[in-house]
């Protein structure tokens, strides 16, 4: 326990830095996941004969070690922060594009087709309509993927992203097993918080009529 | 309003067209009910309407214009729309609900508040409601909610599909009559599919029967009921109904009795015991000199009367209720039946008193039909 605290007193300066790093890679490729994930999932709702074929394809990708895409990243994106954000983005996608697919794919169709017969546009009908009733399933696909990339992100130091992975790499070269810790537990604690915040987010998000189904 | 010509359908991958070269012509203000068998084509032959189904041939014209040459999503607009499955969005309030067309003609906010507020008083639905979400609404509430959604933009044309089918019988036999009701009120075309007769009959101005994709007959429910064009048509009404439709085009004047007993107004109580006792009646039709009728009197009114009354007029009953003689027959059993009232008046112009209906002689009538009807069918056995 000493030992942590002299740790934490030579180190804390650095370990606001690395969770801040920590931070802003997982928040990265989170972002950019549900920027691609949720347009593709809404297509794929478009196209239902093929759609299964493109998710089990996409889930392929995410049986690959990350360790490994990492390692075949950095010949064509080099090392540092840029490869670490992608490499996370592609293991985001999975579990959003799943459940945003599903999500809509499970509204109601009377309801879809009370939505067109009243003259909404393909995007109306998305917007007032798929994409709220959607929204719960949506997020707990989100929810899911954030917790598991501040896990990985910690792998990011491996290809010199920064990070709380840092510490960790550290800790191990450096038989310290407090530096190891050190990393760890805010890592831990930042998935935690995430969530956290998003479960409420989503129970905020999820329409009044809903909320006795899903809660 | 609105015409179909040689109108087509056949979906991919069938052979059969599921319609096939309809033709139709509907009346600005009707109210057109398309009924047949499941798989008949009559859902298909309304969606083609406003385009959910496009047609493979043929052309349909509303107002004037063909649907195909308008961009669906602005016709779809212009047409209200009802389905079975009510699919009111979970997650709109109700006043939302209503006003989802506006929103979508991008009307502003209060305009959209206005119509909702406007509707709601239409079917007596409390104006507090338009913050509720439907899942506390009754299933008949939310299909009312439905209804205004449909009116919202005021259409000239409203196609609703099956929408009173998922409802509980009780609740739908009250809606089905506050929809005709708001019917006349708004003056629109409509154009109703449903499966169940009863309900066409009880809301149609014309009726379309449908099989296999073909118009078999079109008529007003008197008509069908009268004429059925063939034996499908005859099976699909059911015996039951031909059989009920009989004191449809009964008159009054046709069962009636020509000879009431009565006493003129100005005659003391005591004449009118009289007459009681002569015809052994316990109560008597009151008129005046040239036979207009004023009221009614019974034992128990003299009884209660005789000490302090002596004429007929100070102790009648003047909330008389009385039908016309051309009057049909299925109104006035209805009534009387619902009233309890043993008999029925019957009067013509200038509230003339010409005859009496009474309970005997409804029950000596439909005895009349139901062994008449047997006789026939031992006949025609044989």
């Amino acid at each position: 326990m000493e030992a942590i605290i002299t740790t934490l007193s030579a180190y804390g300066w650095d370990l606001l830095e690395k969770t801040g790093e920590h931070m802003f890679i997982s928040l990265a490729a989170i972002l950019l996941g549900v920027s691609v994930a949720i347009p593709a999932g809404i297509l794929l709702t478009r196209i239902p004969k093929v759609a299964d074929r493109i998710i089990s394809f996409v889930g392929v990708l995410q049986t690959v070690p990350s360790l490994a895409i990492l390692a075949f990243l950095m010949p064509f994106l080099g090392v540092g922060i840029l490869p670490a954000i992608i490499a996370l983005f592609i293991y985001s996608v999975l579990p959003i594009l799943r459940n945003t697919y599903t999500g809509v794919m499970e509204v109601d169709s009377s309801l879809k087709e009370a939505g067109r017969g009243m003259g909404m546009s393909n995007w109306e009908t998305v917007r007032k309509i798929e994409l709220p009733l959607a929204l719960p399933v949506i997020m707990s696909g989100i929810r899911f993927a954030t917790v598991y990339l501040i896990g990985w992100a910690t792998l990011a130091a491996f290809i010199g992203g920064g990070g709380l992975g840092d510490l960790i790499f550290d800790g191990l070269n450096l038989y310290q097993p407090e530096l190891i810790i050190l990393g760890t537990i805010p890592a831990t604690l930042l998935a935690l918080l995430a969530n956290g915040g998003l479960s409420l987010l989503e129970k905020k998000l999820t329409p009044v009529a809903m909320r006795g189904e899903t809660a | 309003m609105l015409e179909f010509k040689e109108v087509t359908k056949t979906f991919e991958g069938s052979k059969k067209p599921a319609v096939n070269k309809l033709n139709l012509s509907i009346e600005k203000g009707e109210f057109v009910v398309f009924i047949g068998p499941s798989g008949c084509g009559k859902t298909t032959t309304m969606k083609m309407i406003n385009r959910l189904v496009e047609p493979t041939d043929g052309q349909i014209l509303v107002e004037g214009t063909n649907v195909l040459e308008q961009d669906s999503v602005q016709l779809r607009r212009s047409i209200g729309y009802v389905i079975q499955q009510i699919g009111l969005m979970p997650h709109m309030t109700v006043g939302e609900n209503i006003s989802l067309v506006g929103s979508l003609l991008k009307w502003s906010k209060e305009k959209q508040r206005e119509r909702a507020k406007e509707l709601i008083s239409l079917v007596d639905l409390p104006e507090e409601y338009l913050n509720r979400y439907p899942h506390e609404l009754s299933g008949g509430q939310q299909q009312r909610i439905g209804v205004l959604r449909a009116l919202a933009a005021d259409p000239p044309l409203i196609l609703m599909d099956e929408p009173f089918g998922a409802l509980d019988p009780i609740t739908r036999d009250g809606l089905q009559e506050e929809f005709k009701k708001l019917q006349k009120e708004v003056d629109k075309t409509i154009v109703f599919v449903t499966h169940d007769m009863d309900e066409a009959i009880k809301l149609a101005d014309k009726i379309v029967i449908m099989n296999a994709g073909e118009i078999v007959q079109v008529g007003s429910p008197d008509e069908i009921l009268k004429h059925p064009a063939n034996e499908f048509v005859e099976d699909f009404i059911g015996k039951d109904r031909l059989l009920q439709s009989r004191p449809d085009v009964t008159r009054v004047e046709q069962i009636m009795n020509a000879n009431p007993i009565t006493v003129k107004e100005e005659r003391t109580l005591k004449e009118a015991i009289q007459v009681m006792r002569d015809n052994r009646v316990d109560s008597l039709l009151v008129i005046d000199e040239i036979g207009t009728l004023k009221g009614y009197i019974d034992i128990e009114m003299i009884d209660a009367q005789y000490k302090k009354r002596s004429y007929v007029y100070e102790a009648m009953d003047t909330e008389e209720y009385s039908v016309h003689k051309s009057d049909l027959l299925r109104d006035t059993m209805y009534r009387m039946l619902r009233r309890g009232s043993a008999y029925v008046p019957v009067i013509e112009e200038n509230d003339r008193l010409v005859g009496i209906v009474t309970r005997a002689a409804l029950a000596n009538m439909v005895y009349d039909t139901i062994w008449g009807d047997e006789t026939a069918e031992v006949a025609a056995a044989d």
